[in-house]
């Protein structure tokens, strides 16, 4: 029997050129920009960024151009793209106390030190179609009002943390990187925040949900969230100083849990936390509820749901591998399914000769 | 390789602002200051512009342990004068001429000749520039900010 081993080069260069073809759509329309995309479709640019783990607003604008929208694939296309750089090292960390903050809410304290504010939400919207948008037009301007731009943001943590109520967080924890060492078990808490901060915002979200239903309850409280702009501090080797290289915009949420503390804490509140590139709000809360489940085991609560399950969240969670494994199964399969195909033909034939043996035994009885 | 001394901690301190400041510019606002100056000497590229990735680290809860929270593109390029100043560019994104004239402003700054006139003509512009951008923000977040109406309980109670 010959098997065809080769084959659909045609097949697949045209289906390269009908996809080119439907990405532009009807031409009647005018073609998007990237600037439009990043502009106009800007927290689609932020979670390509963020699960893309690669923070550039028109690499992440090509993407989704190039994806037609797809944005699991526009984060496959910004990872795939990331692998041809070389790595120049790793920035100073980020000090978010310094962020030039257009939103900044706390669920816990109603006068925190610098307001409450509400910035570009979409929480006070009625979630109705506005179809004003569905023509083009002038847009107003937002309102402004006198602002301190010299005063940092206090956080609303380390408030708490002064009072002993919340604990501080760890301070020693060896620095490790997903993009150079593979994931080993059990994950330190760095590691284990990499891979959440890169992981699939629907997956963390379900998790995040899981745990407020009742799969890992830690009753969690909004501490802090807060979005804007961050200078990124770079030492390059040749100066030997620290540089501002860029400022790039992140969200970032202190999730306070409650905790009945053990045999060597008083009871006291405990933290999970999220950090996002760009405006990622729902993402930096899944990763901050998710990030705080995962610390059963540390905390000695029972660890019985699947968003306290290390291996389970942390193998799962990156859409990239996710997205490759499930849909290898349309690339050919005919040499597994042919030897499947012989062993259950012999398996169904092995049954009818029983059958027909038994029905033989039984007329001669 | 460090270029730095304790000795030149002011000069180290001027490159460190401006670098900063070059850094965060807009490459195309850069490149028009840069333009605008007209006649600069002459420099050899000692690195060409190059892109990367820098790996950007956040703090557990903020201000705990590092961790990394995901890459960013940037890149970097090094300039030498003919007088031998060496200048270095970083920058994030994936502009090679931003990086370039980041490069050639941090060599050209380091000339006695030369710093006065960059400080007015560029540095300082971008710098005003940047605190006006960032004043913008400020002020139209600060509209957002929610002004809670208490009510005051009567006396007594």
């Amino acid at each position: 029997m010959y098997v065809a081993v080769k084959g659909g080069e045609t097949a697949i260069a045209h289906s390269l050129d009908l996809l080119a073809d439907k990405r532009r759509g009807d031409r009647d329309v005018a073609e998007l920009s990237l600037e439009q995309i990043d502009q106009q479709l800007g927290l689609a640019v932020d979670r390509v960024m963020t699960e893309g783990s690669c923070y550039d607003r028109s690499l992440a604008a090509l993407a989704i151009k190039q994806a037609r929208g797809d944005l699991i694939e526009a984060i496959f296309l910004l990872r795939a793209y990331r692998t041809t750089l070389p790595r120049f090292g790793d920035s100073l960390p980020l000090d978010t106390s310094a962020m030039v903050a257009e939103r900044r809410i706390s669920s816990t304290f109603k006068d925190v030190p610098g307001g409450q504010v509400l910035g570009p939400t979409y929480d006070y919207t009625h979630r109705l179609l506005d179809f004003s948008l569905a023509t083009e037009g002038d847009r107003p301007a937002a309102p402004t009002a006198p602002a301190d731009t010299n005063r940092t943001l206090p956080r609303v943590g380390d408030i708490l943390e002064r009072e002993g109520m919340l604990e501080p967080p760890p301070l020693d924890e060896a620095s490790e990187d997903l993009t150079r060492q593979p994931l080993t078990l059990p994950a330190s808490r760095p590691v284990r925040l990499q891979n959440l901060a890169r992981g699939d915002e629907g997956f963390l979200l379900a998790l995040g949900y899981s745990t407020q239903r009742g799969y890992g309850n830690n009753h969690p409280f909004v501490g802090e969230i807060r979005y804007g702009q961050v200078p990124v501090s770079f030492v390059p080797e040749e100066l030997g100083f620290a540089i501002e290289i860029a400022e790039i915009d992140v969200t970032e949420c202190d999730m306070v849990n409650q905790f009945a503390g053990s045999h060597d804490v008083p009871p006291q509140f405990t933290r999970g936390y999220g950090l996002a590139f760009g405006h990622s709000e729902r993402k930096a809360m899944a990763m901050a509820l998710v990030d705080r489940a995962l610390r059963a085991e540390e905390l000695s609560e029972s660890a019985t749901s699947p968003a306290q399950d290390e291996e389970f969240v942390l193998a799962h969670s990156d859409n990239v591998e996710a997205s490759g494994f499930v849909q290898h199964l349309k690339l050919p399969h005919y040499v597994d399914f042919q030897s499947e195909l012989v062993v259950v033909r012999a398996l169904r034939a092995e049954v009818e000769a029983r059958r027909q043996q038994a029905a033989l035994d039984q007329a001669a009885e | 390789m460090s270029l730095s001394s304790s000795a030149d901690a002011p000069a180290q301190a001027r490159r460190q602002r401006w670098l900063s400041v070059l850094a965060k510019a807009p490459a195309a606002r850069l490149a028009a200051l840069w333009d605008g100056l007209g006649p600069v000497p002459a420099y050899t590229l000692l690195r060409r512009p190059e892109t990367g990735l820098v790996m950007v680290k956040g703090r557990i809860s903020g201000s705990g342990a590092p961790f990394a929270a995901g890459e960013m593109t940037a890149t970097r390029a090094a300039v030498r004068l003919e007088s031998g100043e060496v200048g270095i560019g970083y920058v994030g994104g994936r502009s090679a001429r931003h990086a370039e004239i980041a490069a050639a402003v941090d060599a050209l700054g380091q000339r006695a000749d030369w710093r006065d006139r960059l400080e007015v003509e560029i540095v300082a512009p971008l710098e005003a520039e940047a605190d006006t951008r960032r004043r913008a923000v400020a002020a139209r977040a600060a509209a957002t900010k929610v002004d809670f109406f208490t009510v005051a309980r009567e006396a007594g109670t």
